[in-house]
């Protein structure tokens, strides 16, 4: 037991840390966003029944999974908080919220300007682009919540209610090209289809997938010590940390 | 790959509009995000 990961449960244990580790993740996603974008632009190829307009795929696809992924880490967070009563948890679901509406946001505008020349429209009320609309009322209706009840503990609780209650949704976006009739295209990655042209694109996406995971770790701990600062000011250490700076 | 030049890469074959709107839209909420998130830390440090 030299390590004890649980030590950081506690605010003024994980503000430190979370400010060591943020320039880290920056400086990841900065180097993962310049090469994802290299590939996509110069090193991946035209397509050939789409021509240049599929490049849209780098942002689209890695902003769908993001929104979907950190929708499933915020609920987690505030179902953790619901269950435990442990402060830090309410306060990451909190962070998590504003980056992972960004992704929904970025999805769905990337999505319609990919669907006007490809389909002929910018949008369709199908179950993927639906749901996936749903997805970002969920992250603005839960920050909205949270904002609009005073105490902490009780936003907390509240929230988690509407966050648990929401993840439904995330195996409806996942599977809705499957269950149902949709415009939107199947799973991009698949294992069932032919490499010889997915390489370099799927290599470029990946990269750009972890650009933005690397992007939304930097941008929820900012965002977490920001939280905890607030929460935490009338805390003997957080006083202390306000003289040091 | 090579664009030839840089109107031919502006262009995107044609679809200039529509992929430099994703991106460009994308980096615009990027840079969004860090600037609140730069207000924000001031605020509360403050």
């Amino acid at each position: 037991m030299a390590f004890d990961l649980f030590r950081f449960a506690a605010p003024q244990a994980f503000f430190p840390l979370a400010g060591k580790l943020i320039p880290w993740f920056s400086i990841l996603a900065g180097m993962l966003a310049l090469a994802g974008l290299y590939i996509a632009f110069f090193v991946a190829p035209t397509d050939h029944q789409q021509g240049e307009a599929y490049r849209i795929i780098f942002i689209h696809v890695p902003a769908a999974w993001m929104s979907m992924f950190l929708y499933v880490v915020m609920a987690g967070w505030a179902g953790v908080g619901l269950a435990l009563n442990t402060r830090l948890s309410g306060m990451m679901a909190s962070a998590i919220a504003p980056t992972g509406a960004l992704f929904t946001f970025v999805a769905l505008w990337s999505g319609a300007l990919w669907g006007k020349p490809t389909w002929g429209t910018w949008w369709v009320w199908d179950a993927r682009l639906t749901s996936e609309l749903v997805l970002l009322f969920l992250y603005l209706g839960f920050i909205a919540l949270k904002g609009a009840i005073p105490d902490p503990v009780r936003a907390d609780r509240a929230g988690a209610i509407l966050a648990l209650v929401g993840v439904v949704n995330v195996p409806i976006i996942y599977f809705s090209v499957q269950w149902w009739n949709t415009l939107h295209q199947g799973a991009s990655v698949s294992l069932m289809r032919a490499p010889s042209m997915a390489a370099t694109m799927l290599f470029g996406m990946l990269l750009m997938a972890l650009a933005a995971w690397m992007y939304s770790f930097a941008t929820a701990f900012a965002r977490l010590r920001a939280i905890i600062l607030e929460r935490e000011r009338d805390a003997e250490w957080v006083r202390l940390q306000r003289a040091a700076a | 790959m090579n664009w030839g030049s840089l109107d031919a890469f502006l262009a995107m074959g044609g679809y200039g509009t529509y992929v430099w709107g994703s991106y460009g839209v994308t980096i615009l909420c990027i840079i969004l995000e860090i600037l609140s998130l730069k207000t924000s830390k001031g605020r509360s440090t403050a």
